[in-house]
């Protein structure tokens, strides 16, 4: 599914809005970390992944894993609008006994693995990356990673792996927000060098503005999945992007907004959806 | 004799020639592992994770996501430790059907000293949902085992020992059931379980015990989860006390599984394992012995035994 990026940029705040909407009906989310990859997720879904939302194990699809397992709500409203499942299910997170749970599970129609604790996934990426290659298949893929979660030793080991196996059909996505839960990156454990690591353990290294939808579409249009060489988009983004009063601050990790600011979030939202649906029926 | 491993790795070789979805994975491990002739004949179904547990076993639930038949293996010490929280949640949970061979397993590694024993992987691994444990107890059972687990849906933890063992099966008229024990020698005096390497041990007492006019019923347990619960109670009910022989820490193992069973319906029981100490310094038969694991330490605590009444 090929959706023009104005497009992309509208489904995006709709899915923004849906995820402030059940944070604040189930009063729990990771929501800061969800707002800042939605971008990412809404291109993967809407433009860049081959798959079947029908036919969620259909064999030739592309797989993403969120090794950022706690962004799961994100996921979660982005399959909802892809039409994994519908808004009835969305709509039980946080009741007793959803099947939606606060980290992804393979219950839910779309998640390929469990995830939840930090530096897993791009191991499961290699292994599936590998099997597509063992196989000649050609599905690609993609893990989406959180800043923090870099320092999750277990995270170099894939990296080397994915190099000595020429993985060039695994993509991983780095969220590169800038926040963990305690504070900056920087302070906790500094990043500064994730280009120069990366290209150092023999990846494709790209770095993007993941605020903006048209550069993210780019950054996966050039990748070259013939290269022998897995590939790595550094996202830069803004943690709580789209409500002003979350942006940069890292309480919103998985902080709740009250009605007040609940209805702020909604009505700023929904100012960025009118304006984007005014400028595509311009178009 | 043959060790388990090596019965092992023929199988799993012999089984892969004629199924390219086999793969076997490791850690800088083949040559411990004994997958040298795998990793020459089928490079393409062998992959080299180096020295990275955790890296290996998320490779492999990545793989059997794909369809594959995996068999991540390398020493039992790193794998349900370094790379427990993979097991947890990419195998495990996840239900991706990985089948891990924890190779020189328990004590195996002697002398080595206890950074390289594995003696909770049971206790640990038990409170897995969807995750099966076996303990083979010798060549032949192995070799049933491994093709039993190639098409097997979910996943399991196998722990196979260093040393050769000697045979407890004469030849291959035997069963293996993931779920039963094997009754190998019968007797209404009292029952000795063991799993995995004890059971030679036990069978050996149990031997020993006949001899003595004791009338010794022997258990192999090698399947821990699911385990044969209608064994241990029928043992229960018809023998009395129960002994279990365990190359494990005394918590949360065959004994613990057994002490659970009995809890509604009590009948005396002794509980042979390595106790909550540093394990004392030496080769693993020392161990054995030092601990009565072996088929006298088994055969003394069950001649003492007999003195209670039942």
């Amino acid at each position: 599914m090929k959706v023009k990026a104005k497009e992309l940029e509208l489904q995006s705040e709709i899915n923004r809005k849906r995820l402030v909407e059940i944070a604040f009906k189930a009063k729990a989310a990771h929501i800061g970390g969800g707002l800042s990859c939605l971008n990412i997720l809404t291109v993967l879904y809407f433009n860049v992944m081959n798959m079947e939302a029908g036919n969620p194990e259909v064999p030739c699809r592309d797989r993403f894993v969120l090794s950022k397992g706690h962004c799961a709500e994100a996921l979660y409203v982005t399959l909802e609008a892809r039409g994994f499942f519908p808004a009835e299910v969305t709509n039980t997170l946080g009741e007793f006994g959803s099947v939606l749970s606060g980290h992804p599970t393979i219950h839910v129609p779309g998640v390929e693995v469990n995830t939840g604790a930090l530096g897993h996934g791009l191991s499961i990426g290699v292994g599936i990356a590998l099997a597509a290659k063992m196989d000649r298949l050609q599905y690609r893929t993609f893990v989406l990673m959180g800043d923090g979660e870099q320092g999750e030793g277990s995270i170099y080991e894939a990296a080397m792996a994915a190099n000595q196996y020429k993985l060039d059909n695994l993509v991983a996505i780095i969220d590169r927000n800038g926040l963990q839960i305690s504070g900056t990156t920087e302070d906790i454990m500094a990043l500064e060098s994730i280009n120069q690591r990366w290209s150092a353990l023999g990846w494709d290294v790209t770095e993007v503005n993941g605020d903006k939808i048209e550069d993210i579409v780019s950054a996966f249009g050039k990748i070259d999945y013939s290269d022998s060489h897995p590939h790595l988009l550094i996202a830069h983004t803004t943690k709580g992007k789209g409500v002003s009063y979350m942006e940069g601050d890292p309480v919103w990790h998985h902080e709740i907004p009250d009605v007040e600011q609940y209805e702020q979030a909604i009505r700023e939202i929904s100012e960025s959806i009118e304006i984007l649906e005014k400028q595509i029926q311009r178009v | 004799m043959i060790a388990c491993r090596k019965s092992f790795t023929e199988t799993l070789l012999s089984l892969a020639r004629a199924d390219r979805n086999i793969i076997a994975v490791t850690t800088d491990a083949r040559g411990s592992v004994t997958l040298n002739d795998f990793a020459n004949e089928l490079p393409g179904q062998f992959v080299e994770c180096g020295i990275a547990e955790q890296n290996a076993v998320g490779i492999s639930a990545g793989l059997a996501h794909s369809g594959k038949k995996v068999f991540v293996c390398g020493p039992a010490c790193f794998y349900v430790t370094r790379s427990l929280e993979q097991i947890k949640i990419d195998v495990a949970y996840s239900r991706n059907n990985v089948k891990i061979i924890g190779v020189s397993g328990g004590v195996a590694y002697g002398a080595l000293g206890a950074s390289h024993h594995s003696l909770h992987d049971i206790a640990v691994l038990r409170t897995f949902p969807g995750m099966n444990i076996i303990l083979p107890s010798d060549a032949r059972q192995i070799r049933k085992i491994v093709k039993l687990l190639v098409d097997y849906p979910e996943p399991a933890y196998i722990r196979i020992g260093r040393a050769p063992v000697p045979d407890i099966y004469e030849n291959d008229g035997f069963n293996f059931t993931i779920g039963k024990a094997n009754l190998l020698l019968d007797g209404n005096d009292l029952t000795i379980i063991g799993t995995g390497e004890t059971v030679y041990h036990a069978y050996r007492a149990g031997r020993m015990l006949h001899k003595k006019g004791i009338r010794a019923r022997v258990l192999d347990m090698a399947s821990i989860k699911p385990y044969d619960k209608a064994a241990i109670l029928k043992a229960a009910a018809e023998t009395g006390r129960i002994v279990t022989v365990e190359e494990h820490s005394r918590f949360g193992g065959l004994g613990s599984l057994v002490a659970e069973t009995l809890s509604e319906s009590p009948v005396p029981l002794r509980i042979i394992g390595i106790p909550d100490e540093d394990v004392i310094h030496g080769n693993s038969s020392g161990i054995f012995a030092h601990y009565g694991l072996d088929a006298s330490g088994i055969y003394k605590t069950a001649i003492e035994f007999m003195k209670y009444e039942k």
